[in-house]
């Protein structure tokens, strides 16, 4: 097989991850295979100025990062996205602890086991999935920013035009949340 | 004596910048009181972990390969 072949093919292969990964950020179909599309399109076209320091699907992920902060850009100016700083709800918090500020019994975090073994199981996979399409979008865009596409937060809050301080809440808003619904999902279909 | 509310600001704070040494030494003497606090340490950073292995694998010399 040729190189090129082998890079449509690699190219085919990666897709459904790519997907995901923008449909995390994006939190809309049409808008994440969009994205998707452009950056197999660009990697395509720029194939040669591919170094090959790292790996091809690493390199096709890098370009889809920036069609995918091209796009956030695109629905924040066209006012598709809820203010930032209006996360007024304290659900996550109410619903995880006391008045006291302990952790109401039901809610308690207990083990999900050796990290390794979550990462390699399917299911766990599943429910992380389920567990991010489950949240706040706003908490989900800043949540993904941050852990999946590995910005910080001061990049973040450059991005979106958020304080740091506002962007700290969200996330910690948002692994509150993340870590109860993974913790239902993960633990109960693991030991029924 | 913080509480666990508190101490899970701090653990999420610790994904996305160092703590100061004050937040660092009440965080580690809460923890060291709270095992239900200890998980959610953990799950934070499991949370870290599977973010990063969700999209490419990490690699230090991806900036080089920019488009």
């Amino acid at each position: 097989m040729n190189e090129k072949e082998d890079r449509l093919q690699r190219l085919t292969a990666v897709r459904p991850r790519l997907v995901s990964f923008a449909l995390m950020h994006l939190r809309d179909r049409n808008q994440a295979e969009d994205a998707v599309q452009e950056a197999m399109m660009s990697a395509i076209e720029k194939s040669e100025s591919f170094a090959g320091r790292s790996g091809y699907e690493t390199w096709v992920f890098g370009i889809l990062k920036y069609k995918i902060l091209d796009a956030m850009r695109a629905q924040k100016r066209h006012g598709r996205w809820q203010p930032l700083e209006d996360e007024g709800d304290d659900d996550a918090i109410d619903r995880q602890f006391q008045q006291n500020g302990r952790w109401r019994v039901d809610a308690r975090p207990s083990s999900w086991g050796e990290p390794e073994a979550a990462f390699e199981s399917e299911l766990f996979w599943q429910v992380f999935d389920a567990c991010m399409i489950a949240l706040p979008d706003n908490a989900a865009r800043v949540f993904s920013l941050r852990e999946l596409m590995g910005l910080s937060t001061e990049e973040i809050c450059r991005e979106l035009g958020i304080k740091e301080n506002n962007c700290w809440v969200i996330l910690h808003r948002a692994r509150l949340r993340l870590r109860a619904c993974i913790g239902k999902g993960w633990l109960e279909e693991k030991a029924p | 004596m913080m509480m666990c509310k508190e101490a899970t600001r701090l653990m999420s704070l610790k994904q996305d910048r160092p703590l100061t040494f004050q937040e660092r030494l009440s965080l580690r003497l809460h923890l060291s009181l709270c095992g239900a606090c200890r998980e959610c340490d953990r799950q934070f950073t499991l949370l870290h972990e599977a973010g990063r292995r969700f999209g490419p694998e990490h690699d230090p010399d991806q900036d080089d390969d920019r488009p």
